[in-house]
């Protein structure tokens, strides 16, 4: 089956990025072996999906890797390193390694390749990811994020486990709730590092 | 300067090479506000760039500029996170373009929030009641003034709801309050049309807006000086609606534990100003 890649190009940024999500992963280790090894032809944002709310949180990730990369100011290996290490809330690259990326037991992958050079476009990509990732192709939306997004998990990583309930306007109920976890989220990606 | 030769500062990176240029809103003395889009053209965003000050030292100029341009999102974050309605976070440069040799230009980029501010919603209340004056019964009248006493109170409410988070906001002023209307409400509301018909809508949440000068502060004395300077714009733009400022401390009141001691304060604060230190 080939891989529903999804190509974007987010406002302001030159350079368009390539999106696919994938369930039911089989070769994770293997995948997590050529991150590792440093192998250039799978250069990509390897991320958990179960870490990922929505759209755009994945999103505001890589408008800020790309943007932080166009302006020199990269803190790890590239581009593709800096979206995972963006996801973390801290300066910690390992650690944002461990949360958001690969590990060996992922089985819902988002991977994201930003068109660096432009030899790599969507059909590349796609291809590339056809044969080298075991799994099933899902479309790169709310809806398939939402059903295997991990909140508790996602809370603990943002340390927004006590978002107070309480303040919330209930009338709206858990979609405002959902709206408040993902814009706070928004905002510890945004002020990550800020001294 | 003219108005109409001015042209705002070249934009930062990646701004200045985007296929679509934010346009500007408005500016004031620190910054300039732009209205734009994030990561969708459909997202609609505000876009907030604290540009460069050529008459500044430059090392003290990136300086005072990510300091401002940190403390203003991490107020909103703060905000945002305890439940207040304000602006989200989306994304933010401090470092200016091109590090210590670039020319500066610090942004933040937030929610966009529709609605008409408070400043206008009074405005076009004042203006109603003024062209009816003759023509409104008692009873009318008496309506009026309990719609405008309720969004008083919610607005009160909503500033108690900032304090509680632990953020005084510096600057309020009824152009700092936006009434968002709810989703799918009445035309009126949603367009913000209206103008010189009937009495304006109040219906929707009350959205605080620009922490240019927001700060983290517990204090009953900031908190205080907050509301002092909002019951003085109150008084000086609107002046019909200065006799029920007492909503708007009621809303307060209710807000918060602790609001009483804050309320207290006030009443210092009103018999000498707003500065407490007589230096400066």
């Amino acid at each position: 089956m080939s891989a529903a890649v999804e190509t974007l190009n987010l406002s302001h940024l030159p350079l368009p990025v390539h999106l696919a999500l994938f369930q039911d992963v089989h070769n994770a280790p293997f995948l997590r072996q050529q991150l590792i090894s440093g192998n250039s032809d799978f250069e990509y944002a390897l991320i958990d999906a179960s870490m990922i709310l929505s759209r755009s949180h994945a999103l505001s990730a890589v408008f800020r890797a790309v943007n932080d990369s166009l302006n020199g100011r990269l803190k790890s290996r590239n581009v593709h390193s800096e979206i995972v290490y963006s996801l973390g809330a801290t300066n910690n690259i390992a650690d944002s390694f461990r949360k958001f990326g690969i590990t060996d037991s992922t089985k819902n992958l988002l991977v994201v390749k930003v068109s660096v050079t432009p030899d790599i476009t969507h059909d590349s990509v796609a291809a590339h990811l056809t044969q080298s990732i075991e799994g099933l192709p899902a479309p790169f939306t709310d809806e398939s994020l939402s059903g295997v997004s991990d909140i508790s998990k996602i809370k603990k990583a943002y340390k927004l486990g006590a978002l107070s309930v309480a303040a919330v306007d209930t009338t709206n109920g858990t979609h405002a709730q959902d709206r408040k976890l993902e814009q706070s989220v928004l905002g510890a990606i945004a002020l990550r590092g800020a001294t | 300067m003219h108005p109409e030769t001015y042209k705002p500062p070249a934009l930062p990176s990646p701004f200045s090479t985007t296929t679509s240029p934010p346009s500007l809103i408005t500016q004031g003395a620190e910054a300039h506000l732009y209205k734009t889009c994030f990561l969708a053209p459909d997202t609609p965003a505000a876009l907030k760039i604290r540009p460069a000050k050529a008459y500044r030292h430059p090392i003290l100029d990136r300086r005072l500029t990510r300091q401002r341009i940190l403390q203003e999102a991490r107020c909103l974050a703060k905000s945002l996170r305890e439940g207040v309605n304000v602006p989200a976070v989306w994304a933010l440069d401090w470092e200016g373009q091109g590090g210590e040799s670039g020319n500066g230009g610090a942004w933040l980029l937030m929610e966009w929030i529709d609605g008409p501010v408070m400043r206008v919603v009074f405005e076009r209340w004042e203006k109603f009641l003024k062209r009816n004056q003759g023509s409104l019964s008692e009873e009318d009248v008496a309506g009026e003034e309990s719609r405008v006493r309720g969004l008083m109170e919610r607005i009160g409410r909503a500033v108690g709801g900032l304090h509680k988070s632990g953020v005084v906001h510096g600057d309020l002023t009824t152009s700092n309050l936006i009434l968002r209307p709810f989703v799918g409400g009445s035309e009126d509301a949603t367009t913000g049309e209206g103008e010189g018909e009937g009495s304006p809508s109040m219906e929707g949440d009350v959205v605080l807006i620009d922490f240019g000068l927001a700060a983290q502060s517990a204090q009953p004395e900031d908190r205080a000086v907050d509301l002092y300077v909002l019951e003085r714009a109150f008084g000086s733009t609107h002046p019909k609606t200065e006799p029920f400022f007492d909503s708007v401390l009621k809303g307060y009141e209710q807000s918060y534990k602790g609001a009483n001691v804050t309320l207290k304060r006030l009443e210092d604060v009103r018999l000498r100003g707003r500065k407490k230190s007589m230096i400066g």
